[in-house]
């Protein structure tokens, strides 16, 4: 069957092609001799067609290009020796039925004779002709019989003429019944002798010319690609050339080439597939990608910006995790002292009673405060386990290491996202991409392409909102006016709750010194209620404020960002401040209780020593231990109250204020005097910039807090799990896109800009308790040192040789530290104005470029004109003009440039050779408007059918040359 | 070489013959001048959440009207499939976009395709807007609509085009 092919060889085109990229320049090889031959074979090959066509001629009688390309053939077979016998055999044909396999094939190649024929044949230059011709030619020599195959060309010749007219004859004589099934039989034959082919029977000439046929065969293929034929007839010639090449290349002694030939295709094939499934693997490797995908396509990418932070965050949460938890929980609860064999392991008598009730593990108290989630339970024995884990150090390593890490991470992803921004933003296609590309053919599930509308009709708006914004110009000075305003209004905002909060925390201190008992709930809760009341009305007021600024959403987005932020920042300031007053409370305290311990020690020991001296040590249990109040438990329990509390309201405000909403207004509305979709509650929009700082600062609390409670970062992760799946469910279901959808990266630099800000932020306290605060002396892995970091200069002294300390003591000597950071400021100033100075070229460049791609198009366009115009003229005038014109040898070379240049660089070409190239470009272009406009009468045989585009370069040359010689036989 | 083409007809065949078993003949050899209606064709899953599956459909048949026999059938697949050339692809997805086949995409074609993309979810003055600026960016010779050439220029910068426009076969 011949259709077997038809997808393969396509398949195969693409690879050959890569093969036989590099083919010869043999195609002008003998073109005299090759005519003659392609002639005879054309007119045989045409009786076949014409046969085949005649049921469709039949059917489609009324069509007139049908009926045009009868016409042509019939001038055409004029020309040619076996007219009378064709239009005889056309004739019968047309009551003739077809065989399925041969009809099909017989009308491929008859299409390709059809449209090309004339044209191609009347210029030597049309590209892939000679090839083609050439083929036939070689093809033809197979069907030659085997005996003839060692002798000389000449008498090949001869015989082979007629052999050829002598079967011609007897086809067409037998005609109509017989035909096809002749054909196909001499198709056989032919195959036949192919297989039979040996390279030893060939004499070197033979053996040349066989080359030289394959190469042409693979300059066939090759130009086969760009030939604007349907896929039929592409199909038909590819096969015979293909054919061809598979027996002859094995012939021309690469028969081993031949099997490492098909071996790659496999490879190639096999390895394609594993690429894309490999591909597919890894997109749906990383986690929630559809989910954001979903919702990016139904809420824009502002939303989807969150999302994609959000999962970040996640990411670098699970290495804060994966640290504390294996460096530091799971090593202290496998090998250092269990539960109960020290104090600071211990629940204190007093609390043993409630230690368990879920009220207080709640609050994490009891059983929850004397575990490894806190730093209190930690033992200060250097070397714990069977393995020698230096347990404080580790700990101390593992705190300074999360944040080492984390701003590692940050600054990373910034300077990346700076990059990916800087380059390639070639949008000068914008739209026309989004026109005729968006579409995904693959998409056959009918959510996916719900998803996908949604997503095409997002990326519109958000383009055309981008569009609306450049193209909006008002009253600069009004809009200047209003903004400074605006900011004047947001500072006056900010000064006011700055103060607010200053001076409530303020007169909570002195509450505290007074003590709380004696004041209101009010006055006690005064600090969280002023602090809530400001982070839920601040927020709306400067939303109001923006829209007087008139900024472009992204932007708007941002000042919100950065105005929202500094309001948050006086809430973690009031945090700071309770948390060090604590601080200073609990280490007067424990002052208290370590004199008391000595008392109470002392006692015990007087004790033991008046009764009997020799008596072994009075045991008394670990609960019953007077200890310190230990104030690194109690911050670490501040945070993770905090944390738990923050992700409370965070889900129950997205319950009630989201969902409830969405449900009230839903179902409401049916009985309602109004209506409530579209009227005032109307459903909720996704609160980008309020989620993306609650996150920010929740980080913020996680970054300070991790030190004193290793559990931070699990319950961390716990959280963000969660509420990845929770927002990602209320945003689908309870929320409506923005009105108005803009465009924002994924990868959002200004979170992470903020994000670092609050990383210096929540460091310094942490960095501040931990440098400038003493320990607890009886709980922690610090506990019995003066400072957390003695541990360091410990294990420098204990554990390694003697000059490691010596060195690093020299290292850390000012003398040396000083002229070092000197130089690393220096090198940093440096490379700051050297990327400046190379990102205002990359700017002056893109203008430039712009510039003159602009100039270009300009100039193409009165080019355009001005070649419409001489068109024109040429038309009026006498056709000698237009022929000379045509036929000018550089104009023609300039031509084949053109067609040969890759469509890729079609308009850098223009950009190059500016104005002389453009004219004829244009020339080009509008040329088969022309043709199609006149084609009825004289030359229909362009061939083009119905909706057929006209432009192509490779297409329209044969046919404007085709034009010039009709217009010259006129 | 030989395998995979035949599989890929007869699977082919097999899909051509689901949508109409009683019509289609499981026999291919002899006189199987059968055509499928537009209608039944777009039913198929590759094309049935296609926006432009008619226009895909039309493109291919030989009348214009959307009826394709077997050989159409496989034409469009071949022309779909993922390993046929940028070139084809181009050319046929200008036909596809060409709804009135005058060789040019005008306005009313971009706007017939916004349409479609977004299921008119744009507004006529957005619909306008995104068509001028497509033709603005598009048009090299300033005849306000998109010949070949000038489609071919744009695609040929387009990032996905050749990775969206194919079906799986």
């Amino acid at each position: 069957m011949p259709k077997d092919h038809l997808i393969t060889s396509e398949n195969d085109i693409g690879i050959e092609l890569e093969d036989s990229g590099e083919g010869c320049d043999t195609r002008n090889g003998k073109p005299t001799s090759g005519r003659k031959r392609r002639r005879r074979r054309e007119n045989k090959k045409e009786k076949k067609k014409d046969e085949g066509r005649g049921s469709r001629n039949a059917q489609h009688a009324v069509d007139s290009g049908e009926s045009t390309e009868k016409e042509r053939q019939r001038k055409r077979r004029k020309d040619r020796e076996e007219k009378a016998e064709h239009v005889q055999s056309l004739d019968k044909s047309k009551v003739n039925n077809r065989d399925f396999a041969a009809k099909n094939k017989k009308n491929l190649k008859n299409e390709k004779t059809r449209s090309k024929g004339r044209p191609k044949r009347e210029v030597e230059e049309g590209e892939a002709k000679q090839p083609q011709r050439k083929g036939c030619a070689k093809t033809e020599e197979n069907e030659q019989d085997t005996c003839e195959r060692a002798g000389k060309k000449k008498g090949k010749k001869k015989h082979r003429k007629k052999v050829e007219t002598s079967s011609e004859q007897e086809s067409s004589e037998d005609g109509d019944k017989e035909g096809e099934g002749e054909d196909e039989e001499v198709e056989e034959e032919v195959e036949e002798v192919e297989k039979e082919v040996r390279p030893e029977t060939l004499t070197p000439e033979e053996l040349e010319k066989l080359k030289e046929a394959v190469d042409d065969k693979k300059k066939l293929i090759q130009a086969l690609r760009g030939k604007p034929w349907p896929m039929k007839k592409k199909h038909s010639t590819l096969r015979e050339s293909q054919e061809f090449l598979e027996k002859y290349e094995g012939a021309l002694g690469k028969g081993k080439g031949r099997k490492l030939y098909a071996y790659k295709v496999m490879m190639n094939k096999k390895w394609m597939k594993f690429k894309r499934d490999f591909e597919n693997f890894t997109t749906a490797c990383i986690p929630w990608e559809m989910k954001i995908k979903e919702i990016e396509s139904h809420f824009g990418s502002s939303v989807a910006s969150y999302f994609i932070f959000l999962r970040w965050m996640y990411g670098i949460n699970m290495i804060l995790f994966g640290l504390t938890f294996g460096l530091v929980m799971v090593p202290e609860a496998l090998m250092g002292r269990p539960y109960g064999s020290m104090p600071r392991k211990t629940v204190p008598r007093a609390e043993e009673t409630n230690a368990m009730d879920f009220a207080v593990l709640w609050d994490f108290g009891g059983y929850a405060q004397y575990s490894v989630l806190f730093y209190g339970y930690y033992n200060s024995q250097r070397a714990i386990g069977w393995l020698k884990f230096r347990m404080p150090l580790s700990y101390f390593l593992v705190g300074v290491g999360t944040v080492a890490y984390s701003y590692m991470v940050v600054i990373r992803k910034m300077a990346r996202n700076a990059n990916e921004t800087g380059g390639g933003d070639e949008n000068s296609f914008n739209f026309s991409w989004k026109t005729f590309t968006s579409w995904d053919y693959l998409i056959g599930n009918p959510e996916t392409a719900d998803n996908k509308f949604a997503s095409i009709t997002t990326s519109f708006k958000e383009a055309i909102l981008e569009e609306q914004e450049s193209r909006k110009d008002d009253n600069i000075h009004l809009t200047r006016f209003l903004r400074v305003l605006a900011n004047f209004l947001v500072l006056c905002c900010l000064a006011g709750s700055g103060y607010l909060i200053y001076f409530v925390v303020r007169r909570s201190q002195k509450f505290a010194l007074e003590g709380f008992e004696n004041h209101t709930w009010w006055e006690r809760n005064e600090v969280n209620m002023v602090m809530s009341l400001l982070g839920m009305f601040c927020p709306m007021l400067f939303d109001v404020i923006s829209a007087l600024e008139n900024y472009h959403p992204r932007v708007a987005l941002q000042w919100q960002l950065g105005r929202i932020f500094a309001l948050f920042l006086g809430n973690l300031y009031t945090f700071i401040i309770a948390l060090m007053d604590e601080i200073n409370l609990k280490r007067k305290e424990e002052d208290v209780v370590q004199f008391n311990m000595t008392m109470w020690e002392a006692s015990l020991h007087n004790n033991t020593t008046s009764d009997n001296s020799t008596a072994p040590p009075l045991f008394t249990h670990p609960a019953d231990v007077p200890r310190g109040p230990c104030w690194e438990t109690m911050v670490g329990q501040e945070f993770v109250r905090l944390i738990i509390s923050d992700t409370m309201t965070t889900y129950i405000t997205l319950l009630i204020g989201d969902f409830l909403r969405a449900v009230l207004v839903r179902f409401l509305n049916y009985c309602w005097c109004w209506d409530l979709e579209a009227g005032f509650p109307s459903y909720s929009e996704f609160d980008v910039s309020g989620n993306v700082l609650g996150l920010i600062f929740n980080q913020g609390m996680i970054w300070m807090g991790a030190f004193y409670a290793p559990c931070l970062p699990a319950l961390n992760v716990l959280r963000l799990h969660v509420s990845m799946y929770l927002q990602c469910w209320a945003v689908m279901c309870c929320n409506v896109p923005q009105e108005r959808v803009f465009k924002a990266s994924g990868s959002n630099n200004f979170y992470m800009a903020m994000l670092l800000v609050i990383l210096f932020l929540s460091t310094l306290p942490a960095i501040y308790t931990i440098v400038t605060i003493p320990p607890s002396f009886d709980c922690g892995p610090f506990s019995g040192k003066a400072r957390m970091f003695d541990v360091i200069q410990e294990t420098l002294e204990s554990d390694f040789p003697a000059w490691i300390s010596k060195v690093f003591s020299y290292a850390a000597n000012p003398g040396l530290v000083l002229p070092f950071m000197l130089l690393m400021v220096l090198a940093i100033y440096y490379l700051q104005s050297t990327s400046k100075s190379y990102k205002e070229a990359n700017v002056e460049l893109k203008k430039k470029l712009q510039m003159q791609n602009e100039e270009n198009k300009k100039k193409n366009k009165r080019a355009a004109l001005k070649a419409a115009m001489e068109l024109e003229e040429a038309r009026k005038a006498p056709f000698p003009r237009v022929a000379e014109q045509s036929y000018n040898p550089s104009h023609q070379h300039r031509r084949h440039d053109m067609a040969d240049s890759p469509a890729g660089s079609f308009s850098s070409d223009q950009g190059r050779n500016g104005d002389d190239q453009a004219p004829f470009t244009d020339c080009r272009r509008s040329q088969p408007v022309k043709a199609s406009a006149s084609s009825h009468g004289r030359h229909a045989n362009q061939g083009a059918p119905a909706g057929y585009p006209a432009g192509h370069p490779r297409q329209s040359e044969p046919a404007r040359l085709q034009r010039v010689a009709s217009t010259q036989r006129r | 070489m030989q395998a995979l083409p035949h599989r890929m007809i007869s699977w082919l065949h097999g899909r051509y013959r689901e949508l109409a078993p009683h019509l289609v003949p499981l026999d291919y050899t002899n006189n199987p001048d059968i055509k499928l209606p537009l209608s039944l064709l777009v039913s198929m899953p590759e094309l049935k959440e296609n926006p432009f599956r008619d226009r895909i459909v039309q493109t291919f048949s030989e009348d214009g009207q959307g009826d394709l026999s077997f050989n159409d059938f496989v034409d469009m697949f071949s022309a779909l499939c993922e390993s046929s050339s940028r070139e084809l692809k181009t050319r046929y997805a200008f036909k596809i976009y060409d709804f009135n086949r005058d060789n040019f995409i005008c306005k009313e074609d971009l706007e017939k395709t916004i349409n479609k993309l977004t299921k008119g979810e744009l507004t006529p003055e957005e619909v306008t807007l995104v068509c001028d600026k497509a033709i603005e960016e598009a048009d090299l010779d300033g005849d306000s609509k998109l010949s070949f050439a000038d489609f071919e220029n744009m695609i040929s910068k387009a990032p996905d085009f050749l990775s969206t426009f194919h079906v799986r076969i």
